[in-house]
């Protein structure tokens, strides 16, 4: 009888160390491919634009938690509504998320910059008023995208962890006499981003890989630095993997300071 | 002038309305994205059997891959592999002796979303592959099935209901990541909309017929997807509560 070889039942791979033979050769593979990137391609563009890229790197940052921020705010009461709201408001903010994440970004962002910008520039009123030294800029268009993005999609994580929160802490809480707000404020909204947090690494990873999407509207983050060097200087992959590799170390850099801080958070019971 | 009027004629199919040509970029749009999500699902079944059951080498490598396309933003990957893509094509034609070929940006957009795609469909598939309860297989085993029956048989039907959620999830994700292409002048819907709101001077009529398309196209699939999780969940136990 031939024998029965069963590949298909999965076994979960062993706890493997990093250095493993094939992965010590691997490493060494990957350091001489890095190395003779380093050697053969120009990198002699770097330190010209060194305090350029920092800028944009900055900038990039501060795209991202500004509108990870406003975002996340704007989301609390577009789940919340759709959970307990009146009907016509939960319609509302369900056609809002559902329209936001119906379309591409990038439209929405060329709406904004180009629609509502030139929308705004017939008006005098506008024209007048203290907010056009504002909108005639390019960062507003990208923060109110990014922003309406983050919270749209993050809205649709709040209203399932708003109907997650088990109704007996509720039930309880009215029993303690609390009033609807103070219930909300102690219990259900705590309740509720805390199970939104493990969701929150992946929804801000996006968001970091949305945000060059600004640099379309002459928006100067990292990205945009990148394509003045590429057309300064004629190169088309250098530029490029250092951009790839600023992004990388960026998510890195997210993905492990979130796990730090949901260690700390303490999630019993979620 | 009336600029902030709508004059809809500026949408008409006919020649001095743009109708047509956003259509024919939303077609675009469509055929880059249905042909970039088959691709990344090809390129996902591979990737998810080599992470599953290839060697450690492989694994490694999946991993990289992976991790790397996850990891850095889809207009970056999508400049990069646009320019690799091509030149590499281009010095292969030359080694082999042949003439540079002009690459279609049809065929570049292609490439670029399915390489995009496999590194999440190869995750989602894994994941389903995974959930498939580990007794199944092994009845199939004790049938006698061979590998590849138990595969067909077992695992793939089997998986397809863990499967299905994660993967319409790509595939609305492949029709809006699409209009990145803009980027690389690909004439597709978000490109040609700009161009006809750039020539026209009416942005907000153009870019909110062709948020309307975009959104047109999220609704009928949702609701095609509806459908096939309807079909697919067939003798699943309903959630609690459900009717």
């Amino acid at each position: 009888m031939s024998k029965v070889t069963g590949i298909p039942t999965y076994q979960a791979p062993k706890a493997r160390s990093l250095f493993e033979p094939h992965r010590i050769f691997l490493m060494v593979l990957f350091a001489a491919i890095l190395l003779s990137m380093a050697w053969f391609m120009r990198w002699d563009w770097i330190p010209k634009y060194q305090t350029r890229l920092l800028w944009g790197i900055w900038e990039t940052v501060v795209m991202l938690f500004s509108t990870a921020i406003a975002g996340f705010i704007l989301a609390v009461p577009l789940g919340l509504v759709q959970v307990t709201g009146p009907k016509p408001l939960a319609w509302l903010a369900r056609g809002f998320c559902t329209l936001i994440r119906g379309t591409p970004l990038l439209l929405q962002l060329w709406l904004l910059y180009y629609g509502l910008g030139s929308l705004f520039a017939q008006y005098p009123e506008i024209r007048q008023s203290f907010l056009w030294p504002y909108l005639r800029q390019a960062w507003p268009y990208g923060f109110a995208a990014l922003t309406i993005s983050f919270a749209a999609y993050e809205g649709e994580v709040m209203r399932g962890a708003f109907a997650g929160v088990p109704k007996g802490e509720l039930e309880a809480a009215k029993a303690y006499g609390m009033g609807r707000f103070t219930m909300f404020r102690r219990i259900w909204l705590p309740r509720a981003i805390q199970r939104t947090l493990p969701t929150l690494t992946g929804e801000t990873v996006i968001q970091l890989k949305s945000t060059p999407l600004v640099a379309t509207v002459t928006v100067v983050d990292v990205y945009a630095v990148i394509s003045k060097v590429r057309q300064d200087t004629f190169l088309t992959y250098e530029p490029l993997l250092l951009l790839a590799a600023i992004y990388l170390i960026l998510t890195g850099i997210l993905v492990f300071s979130f796990r730090q801080l949901e260690k700390r958070i303490p999630n019993r019971g979620v | 002038m009336g600029a902030t009027s709508f004059d809809l004629s500026l949408l008409s199919l006919s020649s001095p309305g743009w109708g047509g040509v956003l259509l024919m970029g939303l077609l675009k749009s469509l055929q880059v994205a249905i042909g970039g999500y088959l691709l990344g699902l090809f390129i996902g079944i591979g990737g998810a059997a080599g992470k599953l059951w290839g060697g450690p080498i492989l694994r490694d490598l999946l991993e990289v891959y992976t991790t790397v396309v996850r990891g850095v933003p889809e207009l970056v990957l999508i400049l990069i592999l646009y320019y690799a893509g091509t030149d590499a094509v281009n010095q292969l034609m030359q080694l082999l002796g042949l003439p540079a070929v002009d690459i279609s940006g049809l065929t570049a957009g292609i490439f670029v979303i399915g390489v995009v795609q496999g590194a999440y469909s190869t995750e989602v598939l894994r994941g389903a592959i995974l959930a498939v309860p580990p007794g199944q297989l092994e009845a199939a085993r004790a049938y006698g099935m061979s590998p590849l029956l138990s595969l067909r048989r077992i695992t793939f039907p089997a998986m397809l209901p863990y499967a299905i959620p994660g993967l319409s999830n790509l595939w609305l994700i492949a029709t809006k990541d699409t209009a990145l292409l803009a980027v690389v002048g690909f004439a597709e819907l978000t490109l040609v909309t700009r161009q006809a709101a750039g020539t026209t001077k009416a942005f907000l009529t153009f870019f909110l017929a062709a948020g309307a398309l975009y959104l047109m196209v999220t609704l009928v699939s949702n609701l095609i997807i509806g459908i096939i999780e309807k079909r697919a969940r067939r003798g699943f136990a309903r959630p609690e509560g459900a009717a």
